[in-house]
């Protein structure tokens, strides 16, 4: 079947550039196997049709956000700075406790809670028209307050973040324009008398 | 048709994957921060997943809201390492320690 063989490339390519993430040594390495894990993601999500999702996580994710790593990553020169030294002594308790909690979610998912029989089956908000659109009568309708808090969220890290790295350069000429407003032609012009 | 409980498990696998990722990539912040990002990649997945097999919207609008919150979070994160930076010329981990009093 088709689509089974595409959510296990899917998926196994997501788990796959995931590992790569956190082995890789270089940093860089490591953003370029989460735009593919992110890529895979996408598909995953196209798979369970929210199209509107994948394209907005390829759109964000790997266009914006991991664009924004790499500037970062480059400008601050991290792999000359980044020690590998010791970097497995946390391993066996981290893999323990990721492996616990794997094995706990792998169980809870498949121990027959959540099969699509007892769950209450809903229809789609719209049934005839396409994700983007019954996401859109959704949003902008009964979810209309998320959504400005989420506007106001993305405003508040905007002038955060450019607060946060605005300095002052020292050696640049500035403007002063109050000083400029206040002057008047009795500071610039001198009369002499020849 | 692919049973929930499979993409279940991808987003399990996604989620531990970033949690080892922390424990691994204590030194390095930016890896750190992608860890996170991995986790919450993988929060959506079950989100979508559980959206798409009840039938409900509601799933895919918080993924929308789980992506603006990361998207924010991701940029406020990387202008703290920068200023960070522009103070101490490093961003080791083992560096940050001045808030310690």
């Amino acid at each position: 079947m088709i689509e089974a063989g595409f959510f296990y490339l899917f998926g196994g390519m997501a788990i796959l550039s995931a590992l790569g993430v956190i082995i890789s040594g270089n940093t860089m390495y490591s953003v370029m196997w989460l735009i593919l894990c992110f890529f895979n993601a996408s598909g995953l999500f196209f798979l369970l049709g929210a199209e509107f999702l994948g394209i907005i996580l390829i759109l964000i994710y790997v266009g914006a956000v991991m664009v924004l790593f790499m500037f970062v990553i480059m400008m601050l020169e991290v792999n000359k700075t980044a020690k590998r030294e010791g970097w497995l002594q946390y391993l066996p308790v981290g893999g323990m406790i990721a492996l616990i909690l794997f094995i706990e979610l792998v169980a809870a998912a498949t121990s027959g809670i959540f099969t699509t029989d007892k769950m209450a089956m809903m229809s789609h908000y719209g049934g005839e028209v396409n994700n983007t659109v019954e996401i859109g009568k959704v949003l902008y309708t009964e979810l209309l307050l998320g959504f400005e808090i989420a506007a106001i969220i993305l405003l508040v890290a905007l002038v955060g973040s450019i607060v946060l790295t605005l300095r002052e350069r020292q050696d640049a000429k500035y403007q002063n324009i109050s000083e400029q407003v206040k002057a008047r032609k009795e500071d610039r012009l001198r009369k002499v008398s020849m | 048709m692919i049973p929930l409980s499979d993409f279940l498990i991808v987003g399990a696998a996604l989620f531990s994957i970033g949690i080892v990722g922390l424990f691994l990539n204590r030194k390095n912040v930016i890896t750190i921060l992608m860890c996170i990002e991995l986790m919450l990649l993988a929060v959506n997945i079950n989100f979508a997943a559980f959206s798409h097999y009840l039938g409900d919207l509601d799933g895919q609008i918080m993924v929308f809201f789980v992506l603006t919150v990361a998207a924010s979070e991701i940029a406020v994160g990387l202008a703290i390492l920068v200023a960070y930076y522009r103070q101490r010329r490093s961003i080791a981990v083992e560096d940050i320690n001045t808030l310690q009093g």
